[in-house]
């Protein structure tokens, strides 16, 4: 049975553990668009989140502790973001790997190249200006603050989406997905479609890592581990909740995936079950069996309505 | 550009097409064939099981790329260009109806991406009003209700309906040639008359080049003005015009045993008569 213990004492405590999770699950949720991108519109597995999250917090991170101004360096970051998707996207259409092996040779690839950019695995920004610094105008305590300007950022981001997926390019890239074949033959060059696709995924997963950087006060190497799994649970997590039957439903959908992901998470661990009590380490292995049963139900139900038949 | 009557819209001179080169699989699937198509014609190409055809329809598209040989259409050697380069002058309908066509799309965004085949694509808004009314329009002629679906995802349809959007979409920008390639082959044999019919008068009406593959005799006999008939990757039978009218199905088995021998038709259950 399920114990609940010390319930008086967690009562403050939990306010901030929900703040936070909305705070986690919006600024993930630029991620999870990203991660909508590949692994749904364009129907490319894609880890180099795992390393693109990091590179995002590194370039942010490295430019405000050179003294640089906060804006830009989410700026840079995304360009970064960018630049290591698109290293990718061309490992698998002009050398013709694997599309999981070359994310996974891209990923390993940045570890390094995160520190170099950082000069060592961590940073701390505390006391460095950052864009919540600059945006705070009527005075607001940090955790409202925070999940605010995520909150808007990430509408902006969700609209500007859904508005370039229905352009003439937006549609091309839905099709490199759906078909390549058909687009081909209407004149689209897919691999190209590809190298943009998996570009602006990572550029949105960079500017996560620069926003989670900013927020936090560090950015650290070992910060993406997990990203893509839990990218994932979010974008199945909300597809089976809101829906997928148009381009604007599904975006939402991820979204809110994010968010009941991050809350699940937040709950899990202010639970004790037993003399167990979960802790942040166990995050991933808790993700990763919520994806196998996510991806496992679909299966799971073929075969009992077979077995009913 | 200055296309004059006559101009041969494709010239395929020498090609040859090998798969799996070196190996103990190795197949050359088009032997130094040559041939060319005449602006206007419609040409039924005909043949058995590995015959070509197919490979034949896939180089021209630029699917594969060939060992030997050249390719040109409306004047240009396009030997090498990429499948979407190509794309620009070729409209294609496919075996299987669920290739021409994206099924998590509706049917306004296949039809939009198809209304801009060879054009480049920008940032301009995907499917515009003018857009719409132009494909009702189209649609309105397949006589399937489809013009009021404009917003149904194309996974939806049936096959056969499928096949009349791919085929529709492959001629709403005039192509300088079409290629079916066995378009009816997966269809039941009432929708595969419908949209064959259909494919007729798209052909006459737009007075399209146009190439189709096909298993059927029949359907090789009636459209068209000229048949071609291959074996092992070679042609070896070329009639247009009148020559053309004047064959019949015993005409065709003949040939074929002629070249083959006798006891291979009977294997060759994909022969329809």
């Amino acid at each position: 049975m399920t114990v609940r213990e010390k319930g008086s004492t967690e009562g403050t405590m939990s306010f901030y553990a929900f703040i936070g999770a909305w705070e986690q699950g919006l600024v993930y949720g630029l991620m999870v668009l990203g991660v909508y991108l590949t692994f749904r519109v364009l129907d490319f597995p894609d880890l180099t989140v795992d390393g693109s999250l990091p590179l995002g917090a590194a370039v942010s991170g490295a430019m405000i502790v050179h003294g640089m101004d906060p804006f830009v360096s989410l700026g840079a970051a995304v360009l970064a973001g960018a630049a290591a998707g698109a290293v990718t996207a061309l490992l698998a259409t002009k050398l013709r790997i694997m599309s999981l092996l070359a994310s996974i040779i891209t990923m390993t690839a940045l570890y390094s190249i995160n520190i170099r950019i950082m000069g060592r695995p961590n940073l701390t920004l505390l006391n460095k200006p950052t864009i919540f610094d600059a945006l705070n105008f009527f005075g607001l305590p940090q955790y409202v603050l925070v999940p605010c300007i995520f909150l808007v950022i990430v509408v902006v981001c969700k609209v500007l989406l859904d508005l370039f997926l229905h352009t003439q390019v937006g549609l091309a890239l839905l099709a490199t997905g759906d078909n390549p074949q058909m687009i081909r033959s209407q004149g689209v060059n897919t691999d190209t479609m590809i190298i943009l696709g998996v570009a602006l995924s990572n550029a949105l997963v960079a500017l996560a890592g620069g926003l989670v950087a900013q927020s936090q006060g560090f950015a650290d190497v070992g910060m993406g581990i997990g990203t893509i799994v839990a990218g994932l649970a979010s974008v199945i997590l909300g597809e089976s909740l809101v829906g997928k039957h148009s381009v604007v439903r599904h975006t939402l959908a991820v979204l809110a995936g994010s968010v009941v992901y991050r809350l699940a998470i937040a709950v899990a661990l202010s639970y004790q079950v037993g003399f167990l009590r979960l802790t942040p380490s166990d995050l991933n292995l808790i993700t990763a069996v919520l994806v196998v049963i996510c991806l496992t139900v679909p299966l799971v139900r073929e075969k009992i309505r077979f077995k009913r038949a | 550009m200055n296309e004059q009557k006559g101009w041969n819209v494709l010239e395929i001179s020498n090609l040859t097409k090998i798969f799996n080169r070196g190996s103990i699989n190795e197949v050359t699937a088009i032997r130094s064939l040559s041939c060319f198509v005449n602006k206007g014609d419609f040409v039924t190409v005909i043949g058995s099981n590995g015959a070509g055809k197919s490979t034949l329809l896939n180089l021209v598209a630029g699917t594969y790329l060939p060992d030997e040989g050249s390719i040109r259409l409306g004047g240009h050697d396009v030997t090498f260009w990429p499948e979407h380069k190509r794309a620009a002058y070729i409209g294609r309908v496919f075996q299987n109806p669920l290739s021409g066509t994206c099924a998590s799309m509706s049917i306004e965004e296949n039809f939009a991406m198809a209304s801009r085949r060879g054009l480049g694509v920008s940032l301009k808004w995907g499917v515009t009003r003018r857009d719409r009314e132009f494909f009702k329009e189209k649609l309105r002629l397949l006589g399937l209700g489809l013009e009021h679906r404009l917003r149904d995802k194309v996974g939806l349809l049936s096959g056969g309906q499928r096949q009349s959007l791919t085929l529709l979409m492959a001629t709403l920008r005039r192509p300088r040639l079409l290629l079916l390639d066995e378009h009816t082959a997966a269809l039941d044999p009432r929708t595969a008359q419908q949209v064959l019919q259909l494919t007729e008068e798209i052909i006459r009406e737009m007075e399209l080049t146009a190439v189709m593959v096909t298993h059927n005799m029949r359907h090789a006999l009636e459209l068209g003005n000229r048949l071609i008939m291959m074996h092992h990757g070679r042609i070896i039978l070329d009639v247009a015009g009148e020559k053309k009218k004047a064959l019949s199905v015993q005409d065709l088995l003949h040939e074929f045993s002629k070249l083959r021998g006798g006891d291979e038709i009977a294997d060759d259950k994909m022969l329809l008569i």
